[in-house]
């Protein structure tokens, strides 16, 4: 059984200029434990669509198959992160990683050492009652991703997670998550408008052209695992990029 | 002095850092008023302007030795207004705060009533409120209130909504209950935007004080101010003023200094 399944969902807004479609006829199955990226231009729906994967938007036709089950509201099964981390302040980075079992009123001792355990597989060991604005940006983003898997849900969706980072932070923190992933398996949802980025972390690359935002091809990733950071630069490589880049480009507006 | 300017640079940044901090900070200012009160002392002698219009510094200084005990009983009277009129602000603006942000309807009838009682002048409503209520603290408290109200009405209401979208999303991926949310996102959030609104609060409430004893009293800083030019002891009316403007930069940084404790993660201003 698949873990998630789209079937022929759209999604449009009311806006000044008239109704926008972000979404068009997107139909989609992610199998459990996989890792798909979805790549694209801004404004071809990518977070969009992942934000109705995670129940927070409702689409405006269509259905979402969560475990065979259509999914109507937020699922408990989900953990988000976010391209900002959005630590709260107040807390320190365990507090913060706890936040999610507080909420749903989890055991907290069972979280807590939980907790630390993520905070130590991100290599935070030793920050745990650090500040948020006691760390740097990388170090904040890798909290909020302990935060996403203390209550260690199968999905895991990914909102340009590290767009925000510089780029030598970027592909450190891309190849633990990776790490982390091969540990802890996980289905992976992870929305990036980097194409080197979606090709280096997935199984498949789903890219995506904008106006309205439709799903432009399904790309397989065959690359050997573990991934490093010399594939990039193999013909392999190169051949999943232009195809990326090809119907990216091709099927809509270049990117402004 | 090497004329290298390799070795010398690091070194100045370095000293730079201890005299911004210590001797910009408090010294400098310091010295200037000082020199400033030296310099009204010898103007006000040197011109021979009579103390009952303009007081040199020692004058005053004498004065409120004097009438120290006088001072203090009026400086209590006033300050015990300030501090409750204060105080009846938060426990009323606060709840307030979040039943508006938190009800459409409340937003649509309260605030247009807020704004328009805000836009009163308090100096205004002031003798309405001794009509009504009549002498006695209670109505210096009321124009305190009125005065403070509103500014922690609408600190607190932009703090409850400055939640970060994605914080929100992330609360609902999770179907936390609003009564969670509240507690472990949004107040904790509002409250360092709550306490600028205390802190603006905090400088009207000693005006408010004045403004309410002005209007009709027999004691407190304000009736002291009035009764002391009309009677020519002017070095008394600056004495009651120093104390009001004292008083207003102590509460501040009491206010300041709370917000440091509650709150150490507010953003530095």
């Amino acid at each position: 059984m698949s873990k998630i399944k789209i079937e022929n969902l759209y999604k449009s807004y009311n806006s000044r200029s008239g109704r926008i479609t972000a979404l068009e006829d997107v139909s989609l199955t992610v199998e459990q434990n996989e890792f798909v990226t979805l790549v694209g231009p801004s404004g071809c729906g990518k977070s969009t669509l992942l934000k109705i994967v995670g129940g927070l938007i409702r689409p405006s036709r269509g259905r979402l198959i969560y475990d065979g089950a259509p999914l109507l509201q937020p699922t408990r099964d989900v953990g988000i992160v976010f391209q900002e981390p959005v630590l709260l302040p107040w807390r320190i980075a365990l507090d913060n990683v706890l936040l999610p079992a507080e909420i749903l009123g989890l055991d907290l001792a069972g979280s807590k050492a939980r907790a630390i355990e993520l905070l130590k597989l991100v290599g935070l060991q030793g920050f745990e009652s650090s500040y948020p604005r006691e760390l740097s940006g990388g170090m904040q983003q890798r909290v909020a991703l302990s935060r996403a898997l203390v209550h260690n849900p199968s999905v895991l969706l990914m909102d340009e997670p590290f767009a925000a980072l510089d780029a030598m932070t970027r592909e450190e923190i891309g190849f633990e998550l990776l790490r982390i992933w091969d540990m802890h398996k996980k289905t992976v949802i992870f929305v990036t408008h980097n194409i080197v980025e979606a090709i280096l972390l997935a199984d498949r690359v789903v890219a995506m052209s904008p106006r309205p935002g439709r799903i432009a091809k399904i790309v397989k990733i065959d690359l050997p695992r573990p991934r490093t950071l010399g594939m990039e630069f193999t013909q392999e490589f190169k051949a999943y990029s232009d195809e990326i880049r090809s119907v990216i480009y091709h099927s809509g507006t270049v990117a402004a | 002095m090497t004329t290298e300017p390799s070795t010398n640079l690091p070194e100045e940044f370095e000293e730079l850092e201890p005299r911004s901090s210590l001797a910009f900070a408090i010294i400098g200012p310091a010295l200037t008023i000082l020199a400033l009160i030296a310099l009204w002392e010898v103007l006000v002698r040197w011109s021979g302007i009579p103390s009952w219009l303009l007081p040199a510094p020692s004058a005053i200084g004498d004065t409120m030795v004097n009438w120290r005990a006088e001072l203090m009983r009026h400086s209590l009277v006033t300050l015990y207004e300030v501090i409750v009129g204060f105080a009846l602000s938060i426990v009323v603006s606060v709840p307030l705060a979040v039943a508006v942000v938190y009800s459409p309807f409340l937003q649509n009838t309260i605030y247009p009533i807020l704004l328009a009682l805000q836009s009163m002048p308090k100096v205004a409503i002031a003798p309405l409120l001794v009509l009504w209520i009549g002498f006695g603290a209670l109505p210096k408290i009321l124009v305190v209130f009125l005065v403070c109200f509103f500014p922690i009405v609408v600190a607190t209401a932009s703090g409850l909504s400055a939640v970060p979208p994605a914080l929100i999303d992330l609360i609902r991926s999770l179907s936390a209950s609003s009564y969670q949310t509240f507690i472990k996102i949004r107040f904790p959030t509002a409250l360092p935007h709550i306490f600028v609104g205390f802190k603006i609060a905090i400088t009207f409430a000693v005006i408010g004080a004045v403004i309410g004893e002005f209007v009709g009293s027999d004691q407190g800083l304000g009736y002291l101010i009035l009764i002391s030019t009309s009677q020519s002891l002017t070095p008394l009316a600056f004495g009651a003023l120093l104390i009001l403007t004292v008083m207003s930069i102590v509460l501040y940084y009491a206010v300041e200094f709370t917000e440091h404790l509650v709150v150490p993660w507010a953003p530095k201003n």
